[in-house]
């Protein structure tokens, strides 16, 4: 038999202790959802997932304002969502009393799409502001949400059909 | 002093609860959204971007990006006759206030949305150290802010210049795919204000998503193929100077 065995009894013990004390701090300092998908904290994809939306998206809008999407079908800004142009809104969505859109100023909000600009795709209907208008307010002739502009001609065109 | 079995039977069961809590890792998830049925990625429509900044300036207000920095930009190719080794490119304040008339309007002349192109194999994700930013089994890159050291590694291995540390909280940055829109089954926030429909998110596991028979139908690529990234932001009709 060995001489002196207590020693290594000691030295195992400090060990088994270290080991186990290893087991409990790792344990504690990992979170738990970590690995669970890979080598990243698995739960931070449902924190980046639970944070607030601020645009509401189209449909919300439409839920309500019906009248608004039918005179948009019968122009070009069909295509356009609610929120291009009025801002986000899923606060209004949220609260239709207490947060209201702001109105907006149409000689400033039409030109930043048809501002004319030699990078635009050459179908895009555009105009240099300043020859077309002179600065004044879009929606003095134009309605926005169905901008093209009814002649009486056209008018009568249409009737016949 | 030896190991008597009183101290072995204080030992062992202590050590088992510890280890099973180490393995242990309890699923948590969003209801009703199930991360392996969505594989997201994005369109770009490049003849139907008119340069008018809305997308820069809703992702900066649904996602709080910091002044000066971007998660998406825009940038306004000049390519004059053969230079198409050379384009002129710009993007001034991101293209968020849309872009002033071109000096020189002969050659062509067109916009490119930029955003992260939430690479299957990315490169960011690989080199960071701490593994706070991977790529979630939905197919998005993203940042866990409590990990992030702020070491920029990621920014420097991004191919695309899509990442940023943000200066208040000192973290790496950049888009989320609005990731916090998506799992509500909205579309981004970019994709929602385009006014033309040049962005469009692309849910390439849902069979009946629109972007199968696009890409079916066109000539499309995706920024810096040979870096193999595995992009998944497609773009259609882009030129070849577009780097």
């Amino acid at each position: 038999m060995f001489k002196d065995i207590e020693h290594l009894v000691r030295l195992a013990l400090v060990m088994a202790i270290a080991a186990v004390a290893f087991v409990l701090v790792r344990a504690t300092v990992i979170p738990r959802s970590f690995g669970q998908y890979g080598h990243y904290r698995g739960a931070a994809i449902t924190e980046i997932a639970s944070r607030p939306i601020t645009f509401a998206g189209h449909q919300a809008c439409e839920g309500c304002h019906t009248e608004v999407v039918d005179q948009k079908k019968l122009g070009k800004h069909v295509v356009v969502p609610c929120e291009a142009c009025h801002g986000a809104l899923a606060g209004h969505a949220e609260d239709p009393a207490s947060v209201t859109p702001a109105k907006l100023d149409t000689a400033v909000l039409c030109a930043r799409c048809h501002e004319a600009n030699a990078a635009k795709p050459k179908t895009f209907p555009q105009v240099v502001t300043a020859d077309h208008s002179g600065g004044i307010a879009c929606d003095t002739c134009h309605q926005p949400h169905r901008p093209g502009i009814e002649t009486a001609a056209k008018k009568i065109a249409e009737g016949k059909k | 002093m030896e190991i008597t079995r009183r101290h072995l039977m204080l030992l062992l069961p202590s050590a088992a609860v510890a280890w099973k809590y180490v393995l242990a890792g309890t699923p948590e998830s969003a209801p009703n959204y199930k991360l392996t049925e969505h594989w997201w990625g994005m369109l770009i429509d490049i003849p139907k971007c008119i340069g008018c900044g809305s997308c820069v300036r809703a992702c900066a207000q649904e996602n709080d990006v910091p002044d000066g920095y971007f998660r998406t930009w825009v940038e306004r190719y000049h390519v004059a006759d053969w230079e198409i080794e050379r384009p002129e490119v710009e993007s001034p304040d991101g293209g968020m206030q849309g872009f002033p008339p071109n000096q020189d309007s002969s050659g062509k002349n067109f916009f490119v949305p930029k955003l992260c192109n939430h690479c299957a194999d990315s490169p960011c994700t690989q080199v960071c150290p701490v593994g706070a930013t991977f790529r979630s089994p939905d197919g998005v890159v993203l940042i866990d802010k409590t990990y992030c050291l702020g070491c920029r590694y990621c920014i420097q291995a991004c191919p695309y210049g899509c990442r940023f540390l943000n200066p208040k909280s000192n973290t790496a940055e950049k888009c989320t795919l609005c990731y916090h829109r998506i799992t509500k089954g909205l579309t981004t926030a970019c994709c929602e204000v385009c006014p033309t429909g040049a962005r469009q998110l692309a849910d390439l596991k849902n069979p009946k998503d629109p972007i199968h028979e696009f890409l079916r139908t066109h000539s499309v690529q995706v920024l810096k193929p040979h870096m193999a990234t595995g992009a998944k932001v497609f773009y259609n009709g882009m030129d070849g100077s577009v780097r």
